[in-house]
């Protein structure tokens, strides 16, 4: 069983999961006992024992904590950590990190999505060990961030419920809407200059699960997943759903874009299947990700 | 500097100047065409013609698009083309002004500021305006505002450091004002790092997909810029002598140049609050048509208008198809196309005086 589980762990993993000697001697029902090592891809990070001022300066790593019940562990996340509310919200940074700003909370752990400037070298001087978890390319990279956030807090049994209970959910909305979903076109609009995500993206890979076709693959050249569309080209594709990451922060929502020259021809605009999706949503990949097919199922639904 | 030159480029101009505008007018005419006719959607020469012909209700031709391709062709391709001949002529025609009123080859549309002012009003709209506020509508506004703004202050530094005995004075307030602006327009942007996509998009320039209705706002600050400068255009002549000897000719230089450079700056302030910073237009296009024409102001500052026009028409073809169906931003073809063509007229200018 537990050399299942660690055969298991490995083979998923995009970033491999090393329990020191102690914790592999520990069981999935009692918390694993500290130290523990994990590797990430910025290196190995060892974390003497059960962290208890956590700093965040990831919003999506801040929602995985808050997730696997290691909320009370946070004493400070950053100023873009808007989920969960309850989240100690504060001036920090992870775009622009200010060493000292951090270290000022005296933490015994560290997670941002960056590393600019020396940040985790610095702070390790300060013997404070930095997790840097950056964008997941993949479901399964998502999920082992999640995993790992679990283990390097002590709650590793909850870490694996939050996975289980995020894929069974996903697998039932996508199986639900499939038998439509696959004959469908979807845009996903990121800016209303027409900046989308390809299948290249984490985002895109959510349409790719439905077994939607992306218009924005074949305008993304230089394969970085986010390529900026021509206004012809969207609405001679005529995609049947579109979804808007932008309502949050350009105030976009289906009457502005029905209202744009051209698009009332556009099929998602005649028939409605334009879903207005939290921009934080589509840019995180936490556990709100089952929001979003949740989101993108309701959109095809609408489509008679 | 070269007093003399102007005087024998006007007498070669005067029986060029018609040929010229002649040959600018069918540039543009064949840019506006390339414009419409090219995209990254293929609607076919005969259907476009077919399309244009039924809305001109030429007897008997009927448009064999379908509706969604007389859409893209009618709300989406046409107003762009038009948006562009109107953004690009204005920025040319802005940039020839101010290197005539500044006697300064180098000088460009945004000289006095403006685009460092339109960057932080743009900046402030897309970070601190409510999201219902944001969009379209607020963001030209907010933009337009700080590109007066700033060339307000650079006039009133100008003034207070002596602005009526050097052009130059002015230069220089415009230059600490751009710096003072893009540091406070950093600084915003840093601090609102989750609208850095936003702002970057805005600053690097292009044709908005808005149809007619930016046509419209945008139409009448290019018109009247136009008819003031170009009114002016043998004041212009008389500037680029020097301010001692336009004074003897009787002109009011303080009066002139404060007109012009205000007819300059509103032109180029809803060029920028529309389609963001669009460089090296205001630089190459006159110093193009200097070099291959000779002409003075009075000639030049029409024909930047319509070259301007057809230059910026396809440098957005370009944007629109290079890469099809993904977009280039304007302001990377402008500048990949403007900084080699600088490179050379700084080259040919320089063989010249040696």
């Amino acid at each position: 069983m537990l050399r299942f589980s660690l055969v298991a762990a490995l083979t998923l993993a995009a970033l491999v999961l090393v329990g020191s000697s102690a914790s592999a001697g520990s069981t999935r029902s009692t918390p694993r006992a500290f130290p523990v090592t994990i590797v990430t891809s910025a290196g190995k990070v060892t974390v003497t024992k059960r962290p208890r001022r956590i700093v965040s300066i990831s919003p999506t790593a801040t929602e995985d904590l808050f997730a696997v019940g290691a909320g009370r562990q946070v004493i400070a996340v950053d100023n873009q950590s808007d989920y969960p509310k309850s989240a100690p919200k504060t001036a920090l940074s992870g775009f622009t990190p200010n060493v000292e700003a951090i270290a000022a909370y005296r933490p015994d752990l560290v997670v941002a999505e960056y590393d600019p400037k020396g940040l985790s070298e610095a702070l390790n001087k300060l013997g404070i060990p930095v997790i840097i978890q950056g964008t997941a390319a993949s479901f399964k990279g998502a999920y082992q961030q999640i995993r790992q956030l679990g283990l390097v807090t002590g709650h590793t049994p909850a870490a694996e419920r939050v996975i289980s209970r995020m894929k069974t959910r996903i697998a039932a909305i996508v199986r639900a809407a499939r038998p439509k979903s696959t004959h469908l076109s979807v845009y996903h609009e990121i800016t209303p200059d027409l900046y989308s995500a390809s299948s290249k993206s984490f985002v895109g890979k959510v349409y790719a699960a439905f077994g939607l076709r992306n218009i924005a693959d074949a305008a993304d050249n230089a394969g970085t997943g986010y390529p900026q569309l021509s206004a012809e080209y969207v609405v001679a594709q005529s995609p049947d759903v579109i979804v808007l990451a932008d309502s949050v922060c350009c105030g976009q929502t289906p009457t502005t874009v029905a209202a744009r020259p051209g698009w009332d021809h556009i099929k998602a605009v005649r028939t409605g299947s334009i879903v207005r999706i939290d921009d934080s949503i589509a840019s995180r990949w936490g556990p709100r990700l089952v929001n979003f097919f949740r989101a993108v199922a309701s959109a095809i639904a609408r489509l008679s | 500097m070269a007093t003399v030159a102007p005087t024998v480029a006007d007498v070669r101009a005067r029986g060029l100047a018609p040929l010229w505008i002649g040959a600018a007018l069918v540039f543009l005419a064949g840019a506006v065409l390339i414009g419409v006719l090219v995209g990254p959607v293929d609607l076919g020469l005969g259907p476009i013609l077919s399309s244009v012909g039924a809305r001109l209700h030429v007897p008997g031709v009927t448009s064999s698009l379908s509706p969604t391709e007389n859409a893209i062709l009618w709300e989406i391709r046409m107003p762009r083309v038009v948006l562009a001949a109107l953004v690009g002529g204005m920025l040319a025609l802005s940039g020839a002004t101010y290197q005539g009123v500044f006697r300064n080859p180098l000088a460009d549309p945004y000289l006095l500021g403006v685009a460092a002012g339109a960057g932080l009003g743009a900046t402030l709209a897309i970070a601190y305006l409510p999201e219902g506020l944001r969009g379209q509508q607020a963001l030209p506004v907010a933009a337009f505002l700080g590109g007066a703004c700033a060339v307000v202050l650079t006039y009133s530094v100008g003034r207070s450091a002596g602005l009526g005995r050097n052009a130059a004075t002015l230069v220089l307030a415009g230059v600490t004002v751009a710096s003072f602006f893009t540091a406070l327009q950093t600084f915003v942007q840093q601090e609102n790092s989750d609208t850095l996509q936003q702002v970057y998009t805005w600053i690097l320039g292009s044709i908005p997909n808005s149809g007619w209705s930016d046509v419209l706002l945008i139409l009448p600050y290019v018109a009247l810029a136009s008819v003031v400068i170009l009114s002016h255009r043998r004041v212009v002549d008389v500037l680029s002598l020097g301010d001692e000897e336009a004074e003897s000719l009787g002109v009011d230089v303080r009066r002139v140049r404060l007109v012009l450079v205000v007819a300059a700056t509103v032109g180029t302030a809803a060029a920028v609050a529309f389609c963001g910073l669009i460089g090296f237009v205001g630089i190459i296009v006159p110093h193009a048509i200097r070099m291959l024409s000779g002409v003075g102001y009075r000639a030049l500052l029409p024909l930047a208008l319509i070259v301007g026009g057809g230059f910026l028409v396809l440098a957005d073809v370009i944007a629109r198809t290079a890469l099809a169906p993904e977009e280039i931003p304007l302001g990377i073809v402008t500048a990949f196309f403007g900084a080699p063509f600088f490179a050379l007229v700084l080259r040919t200018t320089r063989g010249g005086a040696g």
